[in-house]
């Protein structure tokens, strides 16, 4: 019978030999090679009695797992001692600057307009489109606004023929009317979109953006046209609370008509919205003229609604503490890039609107 | 509309102060837009006394006067009045008043070489006499040096909001019988007016039926042997807190009737009408000197106002000088007329005359008021000027055009949201001056003459909810309920493609959807250019038919402020015709300058066609369409680098166009005179995209992977250098569709060792077997194939 513990501790003083990997592997050939040491144990067990054989194969076998983990380890040691030799010489500085790379914004109307109808989404308001030339029809005769009257002052229009028949439209409130003549009640609409008024200085753009909503079913009254805006106000500017006065005005289109102005005070050289004592306006409103209603073959003594009005610039300049509206429209990538948003702050009704 | 509280309580017995009534005017829909002081420049005027008038030590004509201001205050002042002497009381104004004749603003000057402090006022100067000669003299005693000049210039004046569909709140009247309905005071009643009318209106006045005469009433009183003269006090001040010059004291009277009651009236100088007043439509090249003193040639069927010499004036609109009262007038015709909206506003739009009578006219008038004008104006004029009135001349009718309209009570709570009872309605439509009658549960209502805008039940509701309050309508919730999608596919199309496009590093720009024609021409392949015929300014001019326009306009003032890396694009109309519908929706992007410039890890380098090529296919990947449906053709667009621009279509080259890209033509860059000489772009037409029918879910096939090893196998040709790289690409894909997964280009090469005419190419084909492991035989096969199809289709030679 062959001691194992001898052959054990020939095996251990040949291992504290090693020094290197070659000498590693010289020595690892000794032991499990061909004609190593344990390979040679291994070879015996066949000539062995029956009695004896399971004592030598058990003890030869937790010899060598013992000897494979030893090896193993030696080996590990290596790695890392090459491995950290390598780290030493892998040194860079970190805060050098990295590739260049180009990030893209989303203009503040945009953001706005996507903030807007995520909101009015919530409450059941799909989205509609309507283009930007129109005809006077459209734009104001079918408003009840006819032509000669002082209304169209309120409106300096961008023409594109001599009759005046062709124009940019100077609202987005025809979207109403093409909304109502292509389809039946119920209507429950937001626009948005591009309108032009013939007028530039410090507040006003020749080009500027509005939201227009319309409401149409059965029982919908000035309560209802409240409640959405109260709604929207307060989700657009975030706020818990917030202030709003409605007040009586004057629309073609809309009887009775509202301009709704919004609480605000300045803090430390920044609007507030939704508290204080001055007051802003922010949107036009009102129930839908019977004779818009008619001028659309919807008929008023069943159906009635309301429609508002918003000014989208305006709505981005007071969240987003914009001053120049006419910087909108510049392109200057300073300014862009300033107000401009990250493409994937997309807003949601669950993340939120903005961060 | 301009009016203080003193002047509302001329009609409005109120208790509450001007805040209060501000308040209550905004409530009611008559916004006060702002309050101010009338004009705190005449508070800058102050009582003094002269107390030593010297000789200018160097001029004859000229004064040095120490004049005491008040407060113990002594300052200098060089005079060139006579009157100046010593003890004399005067008006001074200090450096920084505003001179009200010339608008001239005083400054501290040298006066042949001595400082003057501020100047002592003639009272032509101050707007108040044709007196230049000398300085006014004030009989005033010590204790009011330093005293304003101007009394209540203090009293503050409203300026309000007044909406076009309310013509009667452009009087002060108006104003205060809509604050007395909301209970907050009395209306007060016109005193009635007692005086001797003897003999008849001398001068004859006729209206011309005719079609389309803008004339309906004409009422006019004749008053002989009055004295014109300047207004009084009171008077002049009124006229002035309406931002009015103060003329005399008849064109002062006609001006605060028109403001105190919404009643335009006009005086003439009745000496200078030739014999009769003729009213009736222009003829076309007549003309008339105006009160503006511009010379206006009218237009047929415009509302003249003319005598048997010719024009007198546009009846609604402006008088004309010929006929003009002055100081001197001794005879005056007085008219109150009413002028139809329609003619009165056709005719100033196509003259461009803005009036405050026309403004008036043009909203309408109360028919009814002609009298009640010609009443208060001639008292005016009496109680000023003297003279003998004669009766009243009121030639023409009108026919009241006024309906009865049925009010349902229930039908305001139906609108309003909420309950009214009918005492109220009463009282609150009665207040504005209504009749009513009750029919059952209608009520029926007249509108008072006034209220030309009360034409249906929704405009009576409207006044009652105003009346009663805004806030009085409550709030309802709003059903969080959705019937349909909010966005359509185009919309979603819209704000994916845009975010997806920002992503790539672009900024999103939104510019004008007019642009400079010479711009867009140089992006347009539109025969006629779309036109505005009122452009904001010349260099917006033409709707545009391209985002390049207004982009590279953005792009060149970034690079002048050296912004020269840049990526920006836009998303939103181009413009096809002027008709509505006849626009489109497109991307369009631009970058320029360097992807990576003076970097100490990477090497200096310009964006390419193909990073803008990347740019386009990505985001048209983003979007839904699979590379293996979008052919890239070199079909391009005249303002793209015609060697360096390609199309992204959709299946074959001829297929819809999805994109293009490219390098911007170097003639644009150089006529846009552009410091840069790399601009790319790509343009998506969003509209070209095609709606799937399928979600994206519905449309994969099932998930399946290989099992078997995939292999690449490399190849190199020498080609004939027509061949284009999507050609040979196409041309191996196509040997085996069902092994061949993809084909990398990864070198082409042309210049020494390869004949001139002919290019090398080198590209990996993976194969990726589906049933079996290929063996190397089966690789042989293929790559086989691969050599000699190539070879027979393009004469390629395979390099060793």
């Amino acid at each position: 019978m062959e001691n194992f513990n001898k052959i054990e501790s020939e095996i251990l003083n040949k291992i504290k030999d090693i020094k290197d990997r070659s000498s590693y592997e010289s020595i690892k050939t000794e032991i499990f090679g061909k004609k190593g040491v344990i390979t040679e144990l291994f070879k015996k067990i066949g000539s062995l009695d029956q009695d004896q054989r399971k004592d030598y194969a058990s003890n030869l076998n937790s010899l060598k797992t013992k000897v494979t983990e030893i090896l193993d380890k030696k080996l590990e040691t290596f790695d890392q001692s090459e491995i950290n030799k390598k780290l030493k010489n892998e040194k860079i500085d970190v805060t050098l600057p990295g590739r260049n790379y180009f990030s893209g914004k989303i203009h503040p109307v945009s953001q706005v307009i996507d903030e807007v109808t995520s909101i009015f989404s919530e409450i059941g308001f799909s989205v509609e489109e309507g283009p930007d030339v129109e005809n006077e029809y459209y734009n104001f005769s079918a408003l009840n606004t006819p032509d000669n009257h002082p209304a169209r002052d309120m409106h300096d229009t961008f023409y594109l023929d001599h009759s005046k028949d062709l124009l940019l439209r100077t609202h987005t409130s025809p979207v109403q009317i093409r909304t109502m003549l292509k389809s039946k009640p119920p209507f429950k609409i937001i626009a948005p979109g591009r309108t032009y008024r013939h007028d530039s200085d410090q507040t006003h753009s020749p080009m500027f953006h509005q939201l227009e909503g319309l409401h149409i079913d059965k029982n919908i009254n000035m309560g209802h046209l409240k409640g959405c805006l109260y709604y929207f106000v307060k989700k657009f500017f975030e706020v818990e609370k917030v202030k709003i006065r409605f007040r009586p005005s004057h629309f073609p289109f809309t009887e009775p008509s509202a301009e709704v102005d919004i609480g605000y005070k300045i803090e430390d050289g920044k609007i507030k919205i939704g508290e204080g004592d001055k007051w802003l306006e922010i949107l036009g409103c009102g129930m839908v003229h019977p004779n818009v209603l008619k001028n659309v073959k919807v008929n008023p003594k069943q159906y009635q609604g309301y429609a508002f009005g918003v000014g989208i610039d305006r709505l981005a300049m007071l969240k987003y503490g914009i001053n120049d509206l006419r910087a909108f429209f510049e392109s200057d990538i300073r300014w862009l890039e300033f107000y401009g948003f990250d493409p994937l702050d997309v807003p949601t009704n669950y993340r939120g609107l903005s961060r | 509309m301009i009016t203080s509280l003193s002047w509302l309580k001329n009609h409005l017995e109120t208790k509450l102060n001007l805040n209060q009534v501000a308040e209550r005017l905004t409530e009611i829909g008559l916004e006060v837009e702002s309050i101010k002081s009338s004009d705190s420049n005449l508070d800058n005027f102050i009582i003094c006394k002269i107390l030593k008038a010297q000789k200018h030590p160097n001029a004859d004509k000229l004064k040095l006067c120490d004049v005491d201001i008040g407060s113990g205050t002594l300052v200098k002042v060089v005079c060139g009045a006579q009157n100046a002497r010593d003890g004399l009381f005067a008006v001074y104004a200090p450096p920084g008043a505003v001179i009200p004749k010339n608008n001239m603003k005083l400054k501290i000057a040298k006066i042949r070489g001595i400082e003057s402090h501020g100047m002592l006022c003639s009272g032509y100067e101050l707007g108040e006499s044709s007196d230049k000669e000398g300085i006014i003299e004030l009989n005033k005693k010590e204790k009011n040096i330093g005293e304003k000049y101007f009394k209540n210039t203090g009293e503050k004046t409203m300026d309000i909001a007044i909406t076009p569909n309310r013509p009667d709140c452009l009087g002060v009247r108006g104003i205060a019988r809509d604050l007395a309905s909301t209970g907050i005071g009395r209306l007060k009643k016109q005193p009635p007016i007692k005086i001797d009318q003897k003999f008849k209106n001398p001068i004859k006045v006729s209206i011309k039926k005719e079609k389309g005469q803008g004339c309906g009433v004409f009422g006019s009183v004749y008053i002989k042997n009055v004295q014109n003269k300047e207004s009084p006090d009171w008077l002049k001040k009124r006229i002035i807190s309406l931002g009015l010059k103060p003329v005399s004291a008849i064109v002062d009277a006609t001006n605060y009737v028109m403001f105190d009651l919404n009643r335009p009236l006009h005086a003439y100088d009745a000496d200078k009408i030739d014999q009769e007043i003729i009213v009736r439509n222009s003829k076309k090249g007549e003309s008339f000197k105006a009160l503006d003193n511009k010379k206006y040639t009218l237009e047929n069927n415009m509302c003249a106002i003319s005598d048997r010499s010719g024009i007198l004036g546009l009846g609604g609109i402006i008088g004309g000088t010929r006929s003009g009262t002055e100081l001197s007038t001794k005879n005056i015709l007085l008219e109150s007329a009413y002028f139809f909206p329609p003619s009165t506003r056709k005719t100033s739009k196509i003259l461009n005359i803005d009036t405050d009578a026309k403004y008036r006219f043009e909203r309408g008038i109360d028919p009814d008021s002609v009298k009640l004008g010609l009443e208060l104006g001639m008292c005016m004029i009496l109680d000023m000027c003297g003279g003998e009135p004669s009766k009243f001349s009121i030639v023409g009718k009108l026919k009241d055009e006024r309906k009865k309209i049925d009010l349902e009570p229930e039908k305001f709570s139906k609108v309003a949201g909420f309950t009214i009872t009918s005492a109220e309605i009463k009282k609150i439509l009665m207040s504005l001056g209504c009749s009513l009658k009750m029919s059952g549960k209608k009520i029926k209502v007249l509108p008072p003459t006034w209220r030309p805008d009360i034409k249906e039940d929704v405009d009576l509701i409207e006044e009652l909810t105003r009346i009663k309050g805004y806030d009085k309508v409550p709030l309802i919730n709003p059903e969080k309920e959705n019937v349909k999608d909010t966005l359509n596919f185009r919309q979603k199309l819209f704000h994916f493609t845009q975010r997806s496009v920002a992503s790539k590093g672009y900024t999103e720009a939104v510019t004008w959807s007019f642009t400079d024609s010479k711009t867009n021409i140089l992006f347009s392949e539109l025969k006629n250019e779309i036109k505005l015929s009122n452009p904001i300014s010349t260099d917006l001019d033409v709707l545009r038919s391209s985002l390049y326009s207004n982009l590279i306009i953005g792009v060149k003032k970034n690079i002048h402020r050296n912004f020269e890396d840049l990526m920006l694009f836009e998303i939103g109309p181009v413009f096809k015709g002027s008709k509505p519908g006849e626009q489109s929706t497109m991307i369009g992007a631009m970058k320029t300058g360097k992807y990576s410039r003076k970097n100490w890890i990477e090497k200096e380098r310009n964006f390419d066609v193909f990073d803008i090529k990347n740019d386009a296919l990505r985001t048209l990947n983003e979007i839904g369409i699979d590379s293996s449906k979008i052919t890239v053709s070199n079909k391009s667009k005249k303002w793209y680098h015609p060697g360096r621009s390609g199309l992204l279509s959709l299946g074959s080259a001829s297929g819809p166009e999805l994109a293009y890209f490219g390098e911007i033509h170097p003639s644009i860059i150089k006529k846009l005179d552009l410091k840069t000489d790399n601009i790319l772009g790509f343009e998506i037409f969003l509209d070209n995209i095609p709606e799937s029918r399928k979600k994206i879910r519905e449309s994969k096939p099932q998930f399946t992977v290989s099992d078997y090893q995939k292999v690449v196998r490399d190849f190199a040709f020498v080609i004939d250098e027509k061949y284009s790289s999507g050609e040979i690409i196409n041309l191996v894909k196509k040997i085996d569709k069902e092994l061949i997964k993809n084909v990398k280009i990864f070198d082409v090469y042309q210049g020494e060792n390869i004949t001139s005419g002919k290019k090398s190419i080198a590209f990996s084909v993976i194969l990726e077997p589906k049933d079996k492991t290929l063996s190397e035989k089966d690789i042989d096969e293929v790559s086989k194939k691969i050599i000699s199809i190539v070879q027979e289709t393009t004469g390629a030679t395979l390099r060793s």
